[in-house]
């Protein structure tokens, strides 16, 4: 591993364990992340490793990562990984699934990974009905090359290559991949969630943990997609660029179920 | 005879595709294109029945990745594809070299550039040899020229790949994956496979965890991932192999390899019946080029003429061999056109002919 | 004889060209022959002009593309214009007769030929006219024997076919049984070349 992601070690002996009042997931390593502050990646890292620890299920995981902010993913991540090219990774996972189909299999991209180069991969991977997870974190920004209009930002959203405001006539309106991966056959689990807030944060575990669970049963994909915030791209404090996607994205990329097993696969 | 299994008459692409599933192969991913669509063909009729996984992909990129893909989860994988494809696949092979991952690919070179034409060519010799994608990479090139060698290749390549940790390259063309020919084929579990201890297969509590990538962000470090590289490539100059034919007396050398060797073969043959002495060298890898051998050769030879089905792109690693010691002179043919073994003939008369006069 | 026979087998996409060459081929590997079955590929079966060159030989085979042949075995016009200068002297060049308008010129070859179509038409089987021709074949160069070819049409016809091979092995017997007719003789290796012109001239 390189230098700069070297551990910093917390002498853990110094605080007395009847002291501990909060503790990190075993499953993140010790490697300090390189997110911005206030940024949504470190929470939806820490859900996933949570759920994967309390399956117990850290043996049986193989994880890809994107290529976008979270391009390090597997610095932080104590599972096997592979790093995937540029919107490649449900091609990677389905690579890695196909020959190991025992291993839990997920991949965590953004939204340029995902909805802008990686569309192709994404919508046929989930038509396979690949028994894989797809965590979509959705900020609707390029974050990593310096916060450029992504294919799901929003009409008028000001960005680096959108500087007078988006124009959806121009550049298309926001893509809404999980609206659309909904309808194919092969997704089986598919819901929006987000990190605004706590009770987001929860209901964002509970989504991982059922997506894990589902995939034992081999029955399709399931696509989760986390409504994130990047505050250095927004050019905002942490928590205006919280409220900023509560009252800008909420009502463009709606939260919740969009399809659930045994309710007819019914998209909203 | 047809009581042995192992001989057959097949054509190319599916000799490679059967030798493929004898070799062990755990999974192909690939993409239907011309002139090659015969082993995804083959492979979708004969894995049900045996073992392995094939998947059709969505293309070829996505192709390429499910082979990045299971190759770092340890497994023995192999794609193929015809030059377009190829040019779709670059991006992917250039990850799988800096990643270390051991694969087969396999070229059944057409006709080009752009779309082009289905019919067969050698004009992928550069993309194939010198990097094809971004960055200083190479892959193991073996070039075959019958049909028994798309069988044997397979084999070649997974062995060199999985010992190298590199991806190979079977780069064929349309004919040879075309024409039948009579094939012997390597026993089935003759290629001992174990799984890497590398790859990501989830992590016990005994090891740290494995990371496949390509992203080495600070220079010194991408520097040093290099050198690996180079070194690599040097060790592989261990597995040279070249074929000779009537070298030892020839005043005259044709180069060629593939199908272009085959064809040059006959040329020496009608030539030495003319009781002109040519002869053959044939590079079987093309990366590692035989440089050293053929330098030995070419200083006894009054001049050098390379055969290609391309505009001259193995002449520039003849010429390097040779460095100046004789002439080297080309022939080629593009497009899909194939030269016959008359007309290399006459291209090595013509140019004695030009000899002879310089020197009367 | 050490046997390197090198054949031109061109016509129409559909008319079994390619099976016909492939044919060849499947009986030499019985044979415990060397071989190469090359074919011309992609859109231009479908309809247009195919050919194959298929090579037996004692020796492995050297180049599989070549420009001259002992055999060119032609089914339409266009294959006999643009291979009966490619036959080597002393060579055989069969044709389809009712496919031919012009006639070949070369008096230095054998040239045979034969109305497949029409006497395939009588068989009330019209995909057989490619056995027809290769029973002509052998019967002038019998390069490969009867056992090997029946082996061959097992490898060649897809098993729903198999009940037809009695009907192909006819074919192949009739196409033998024309040669023997045409050229008064059992004609061998070329040495019914004079009779042989004479006929298809007329």
């Amino acid at each position: 591993m390189e230098e700069i992601f070297d551990p910093v070690c917390i002498d853990k002996e110094a605080i007395d364990s009847m002291d501990v009042v909060y503790d990190k997931t075993p499953l993140l390593t010790d490697a300090p992340m390189h997110y911005c502050p206030g940024c949504g990646h470190g929470i939806a890292h820490k859900m996933l490793m949570e759920v994967i620890a309390e399956m117990g299920i850290q043996e049986q995981t193989i994880g890809v990562a994107p290529v976008g902010c979270s391009v390090f993913a597997y610095h932080y991540m104590d599972v096997d990984m592979q790093e995937a090219a540029h919107g490649r990774a449900c091609a990677v996972a389905t690579g890695i699934k196909r020959v190991r189909p025992d291993k839990f299999v997920f991949t965590y991209q953004g939204d340029g990974d995902l909805a802008a180069i990686g569309t192709a991969e994404t919508i046929h991977a989930v038509n396979r009905g690949e028994n894989i997870l797809v965590l979509f974190i959705n900020n609707a920004i390029y974050g990593m090359t310096g916060g450029q209009m992504a294919p799901t930002s929003l009409q008028n959203q000001v960005t680096s290559t959108s500087p007078y405001g988006r124009d959806t006539k121009f550049t298309g309106a926001p893509l809404k991949m999980t609206e659309l991966v909904a309808h194919l056959p092969g997704a089986y689990y598919v819901t929006r969630q987000a990190v605004n807030n706590v009770n987001s944060v929860r209901r964002l575990k509970k989504a991982i943990r059922t997506a894990l669970e589902y995939q034992k049963d081999n029955n399709g994909t399931c696509f989760i997609e986390v409504i994130s915030n990047c505050p250095s791209g927004y050019r905002m404090t942490p928590l205006q660029s919280m409220r900023w996607i509560e009252e800008n994205m909420f009502s463009v990329f709606p939260l919740g179920d969009i399809k659930v097993p045994g309710k007819g696969g019914a998209v909203s | 005879m047809e009581n042995n299994e192992n001989v057959r008459l097949m054509k190319g692409n599916e000799a490679m595709a059967e030798a493929a599933i004898r070799a062990g192969m755990d999974a192909y991913f690939g993409y239907p294109i011309t002139p090659q669509s015969e082993v995804l063909e083959y492979l979708t009729a004969e894995i049900p029945k045996r073992h392995g996984i094939v998947l059709q992909a969505e293309s070829e990129v996505a192709a390429i990745n499910m082979i990045y893909g299971a190759a770092g989860a340890g497994a023995r994988v192999m794609t193929s594809s015809s030059s377009p494809g190829f040019s779709l696949m670059q991006e992917g092979i250039s990850y799988i070299a800096s990643a270390q991952l051991p694969c087969l690919l396999v070229n059944v070179n057409r006709g080009g550039p752009g779309l082009g034409t289905i019919q067969p060519s050698q004009g992928d010799y550069f993309q194939a040899t010198k990097g094809g994608g971004h960055g200083d990479y190479h892959m193991y090139v073996l070039a075959p020229a019958s049909v028994q060698e798309m069988a044997d290749h397979v084999f070649e390549g997974f062995r060199i790949a999985e010992k190298y940790r590199l991806p190979a390259m079977i780069l064929s063309d349309g004919a040879l994956g075309q024409m039948m020919e009579k094939v012997i084929l390597p026993e089935e579990g003759s290629l001992p496979k174990e799984t890497p201890e590398w790859g990501t297969t989830g992590k016990p509590k005994t090891r740290e965890r494995n990371i496949i990538t390509s992203l080495f962000i600070q220079p010194e470090k991408m520097e040093e991932i290099n050198l690996g590289l180079q070194r690599k490539y040097q060790a592989l100059r261990s597995e040279i192999k070249f074929e000779e034919y009537c070298l030892d007396d020839a005043e005259y050398i044709l180069t060629a390899y593939g199908l272009a060797a085959r064809i040059s073969k006959k040329a020496v043959d009608i030539l030495r019946e003319q009781g002109i002495k040519a002869g053959l060298f044939r590079p079987i890898t093309v990366y590692p080029f035989p440089s050293e051998q053929l330098e030995h050769h070419a200083v006894h030879a009054r001049f050098i003429l390379d055969v290609e089905m391309n505009a001259g792109q193995m002449v520039e690693d003849v010429r390097l061999a040779v460095n100046g010691e004789t002439p080297v002179y080309f022939k080629g043919r593009m497009g899909g056109m194939i030269p016959t073994p008359a007309e290399i003939v006459e291209a090595v008369m013509t140019k004695i002919n030009v000899l002879e006069e310089s020197l009367v | 004889m050490k046997l390197n026979e090198e054949i031109i087998i061109a016509g129409f996409g559909g008319q079994g060209i390619l099976s016909m060459g492939q044919t060849l081929s499947y009986a030499a590997i019985k044979e415990n022959k060397e071989t190469s079955w090359m074919p011309s590929y992609g859109p231009e079966m479908r309809g247009g002009t195919a050919n194959c060159v298929v090579i037996l030989s004692d020796a492995p085979v050297s180049s599989p593309i070549i420009s001259e042949f002992d055999t060119a075995i032609v089914f339409n016009q266009p294959s006999l214009d643009k291979f009966e200068n490619a036959v080597k002297p002393g060579g055989i060049l069969l044709y389809e007769k009712s496919s031919i308008i012009r006639v070949p010129e070369r008096t230095d070859i054998t040239v045979l030929g034969i109305p497949v179509l029409e006497e395939a038409e009588k068989l009330k089987k019209k995909q057989t006219a490619n056995m027809i021709m290769l029973g002509a074949y052998l019967e002038l160069k019998p390069v490969i024997g009867q056992e090997a070819i029946i082996y061959a049409l097992k490898k060649v016809l897809p098993e729903r076919h198999h009940h037809l091979i009695p009907l192909n092995e006819q074919a192949i017997e009739l196409g033998k049984k024309l040669v023997r007719e045409l050229t008064g003789k059992e004609a061998r290796n070329g040495n019914a070349k004079e009779s042989v012109h004479e006929y298809s001239a007329g």
